[in-house]
């Protein structure tokens, strides 16, 4: 069998697929890639299924070799992205196809924005499933961060194109994240909501799997009518918790599955990704839309992550290649590699 | 309940879930009805959903928001919820008991002489009797993977939680607030009182049933010595038995 032999690895690095729904009722949130998106287009651009399973890199670092020629994919928040061969190291353009030639030794070091990478291999990765995915969950205890040593299998790659390209789906540097009500949200009353929805919000530095911390950035924080004592209820990815000090906190995959501080709105999963990809200090702002125009939203993002197949391009080796220059750039890059901008520490909020 | 009128409670939570809610705070009744509720429409098999949920005093449905309209949901749930006293709904049936060892000596259960005194009770050994005896179940499982919040215990154990969070209490341990308990699946940082400890997995993701608990299960505790528990840890059910309710 194939194996990706991992040879040293830093920070957050984990198995991802689209996670294990199902186990709400039992205190599992999905988990699963925090950018479902970079998922399905590394999927699009080695041509296999949508569910294969990869690597995911918040922030963090790696180096890994194959014995055999492996293609491989490069999506999410672009890396700096080398390949050394034979003593020589060339970099690797993103959203794009690659092979990786058996001794050769792929390098991913943060790239200048922080967010999630991931390394996708053709075949996918091929651990065992447990509980009928391959994702790690961090929080609840199942599976681990990678580490140096570690050999993963790989599944059986019908082969196909390298060096295909593809334009990523717009997700990067923040934007505006559409959401619709939720439980509480009338508790803010119309001068909040209104508020909420005119705030430049900026991407806190606490935030990885579990959930992301929106900087008021001076604003007024957010208060519910009748405070905070409201009973504990189900909560899932893209709620927007109003937590003890006014801020909001928008839970993301790996998230606690119950919580006890009111929810002034909850983001739709289509946007998600936009949180997941913002570097700290973007601006990030929330659209309350009504059920039909989330619906449509949710429709368009589905069709647009189909049509992804259609997107892909011959990657033209020129170095005028917006592509390449991209890459090259980043190579020149002043990121610090040993200090990644997503805090790693717990961020449980509101623990029981 | 807490306004009668108002409850049950239809409410959209997100584009794929709705939330039926019993009660706006905590109340046995409440939550004896989310557990009915829930059970009654996982038995019934709805297509439309892909999954059901209970908390402490709602139950949540999750369904494909695309392929089902809300609406549609929203009015075969109201239909369900027509015409029945809730407040008086019997607990799922195939229930079980579980009996769990726990140890309550300071060195293993740190907070439960001073949860004893908030608690007004005359010494340590009152505490664990009243802990032991107390009829117990599962009212919802729920923050992490398989982690019970036990109740209810009785009213002298209305603690409040504590302002300053406890940095870190084992996997196993019994923590207690607001006359619930909350028996930890994941080492964690919490504001409840850690007053026991007991040796079991309730998380296990290899196994073959990788929960212990499901929600409704009665609980029983069942004092036990410190060296008896430390023999129990080698076992990731923690010397539990299991029985019918």
């Amino acid at each position: 069998m194939r194996v990706l032999e991992i040879r040293s690895v830093a920070g957050t690095v984990t198995v991802q697929d689209a996670g294990r729904p199902g186990f709400l009722a039992q205190g599992l949130s999905r988990g699963g890639a925090a950018d479902p998106v970079a998922l399905a287009e590394g999927a699009a651009l080695l041509r296999q299924p949508a569910g294969s399973a990869a690597i995911e890199l918040m922030s963090g670092a790696l180096t890994a070799g194959v014995g055999q020629p492996t293609r491989i994919a490069l999506t999410g928040a672009p890396m700096r992205a080398t390949l050394t061969e034979g003593g020589e190291t060339r970099p690797l353009a993103w959203h794009a196809s690659h092979l990786l030639p058996a001794g050769a030794e792929l390098s991913l070091k943060p790239g200048p924005e922080g967010g999630f990478g991931y390394l996708h291999l053709g075949g996918g990765i091929a651990t065992p499933p447990v509980m009928g995915s391959r994702s790690a969950h961090l929080a609840g205890g199942v599976g681990g961060p990678l580490r140096a040593g570690d050999r993963l299998p790989l599944g059986v790659d019908k082969g196909g194109e390298v060096d295909l390209l593809l334009d990523p789906l717009p997700r990067f540097g923040g934007g505006r994240l559409r959401a619709v009500e939720s439980l509480q949200t009338r508790l803010y009353g119309a001068e909040q909501i209104e508020r909420l929805q005119r705030t430049p919000f900026r991407r806190d530095s606490h935030g990885n799997r579990m959930g992301v911390r929106l900087d008021l950035g001076g604003a007024e924080p957010f208060a519910a009518e009748g405070g905070l004592s409201i009973v504990s209820e189900i909560v899932q990815p893209g709620d927007i918790q109003v937590t003890g000090d006014g801020t909001p906190f928008v839970l993301m995959s790996e998230c606690q599955t119950t919580g006890g501080y009111p929810r002034i709105a909850t983001i739709l999963p289509c946007d998600l990704p936009i949180v997941a990809q913002a570097a700290p200090g973007a601006e990030l702002t929330i659209r309350l839309v009504d059920r039909e125009t989330a619906l449509q939203a949710l429709r368009d993002a589905a069709r647009a992550l189909a049509d992804l197949p259609r997107r892909l391009r011959p990657r033209v080796r020129d170095a005028g290649q917006i592509a390449d220059l991209l890459a090259y750039n980043l190579v020149g890059g002043v990121v610090d590699a040993a200090r990644p901008d997503h805090i790693e520490h717990p961020l449980h909020e509101d623990p029981p | 309940m807490s306004d009668p009128a108002a409850f049950p409670r239809i409410a959209p939570s997100g584009v794929d879930g709705l939330v039926v809610s019993f009660a706006d705070r905590f109340d046995d009744a409440a939550n004896r009805a989310a557990l009915a509720l829930r059970a009654e429409i996982d038995a019934e098999g709805w297509p439309e959903l892909v999954e059901t949920a209970s908390s402490l005093v709602s139950t949540v449905l999750r369904f494909d928001p695309l392929g089902t309209h809300l609406e549609a949901v929203e009015e075969r749930l109201a239909r369900h919820l027509e015409g029945r006293d809730w407040s008086d709904a019997a607990l799922p049936e195939g229930r079980r008991l579980l009996t769990i060892p726990a140890g309550f000596d300071p060195d293993v259960a740190p907070q439960i002489d001073e949860a004893a005194e908030a608690a007004g009770l005359p010494d340590r050994q009152a505490a664990i009797d009243s802990i032991c005896t107390a009829e117990l179940r599962v009212l919802t499982i729920g923050f992490a993977p398989g982690q019970p919040y036990i109740g209810q215990l009785p009213e002298a154990w209305d603690l409040p939680r504590q302002r300053s969070l406890t940095p870190r209490v084992p996997v196993g341990a019994l923590g207690l607030a607001i006359r619930q308990m909350v028996l930890f699946a994941v080492e964690t940082q919490t504001g409840w009182r850690h007053v026991g400890q007991t040796a079991i997995r309730l998380f296990q993701p290899e196994a073959p049933d990788p929960f212990v608990l499901r929600p409704g299960d009665a609980l029983r505790f069942e004092p036990v010595s410190a060296a008896r528990l430390a023999a129990l840890t080698d076992d990731p059910m923690g010397g539990a038995g299991i029985g019918a309710a």
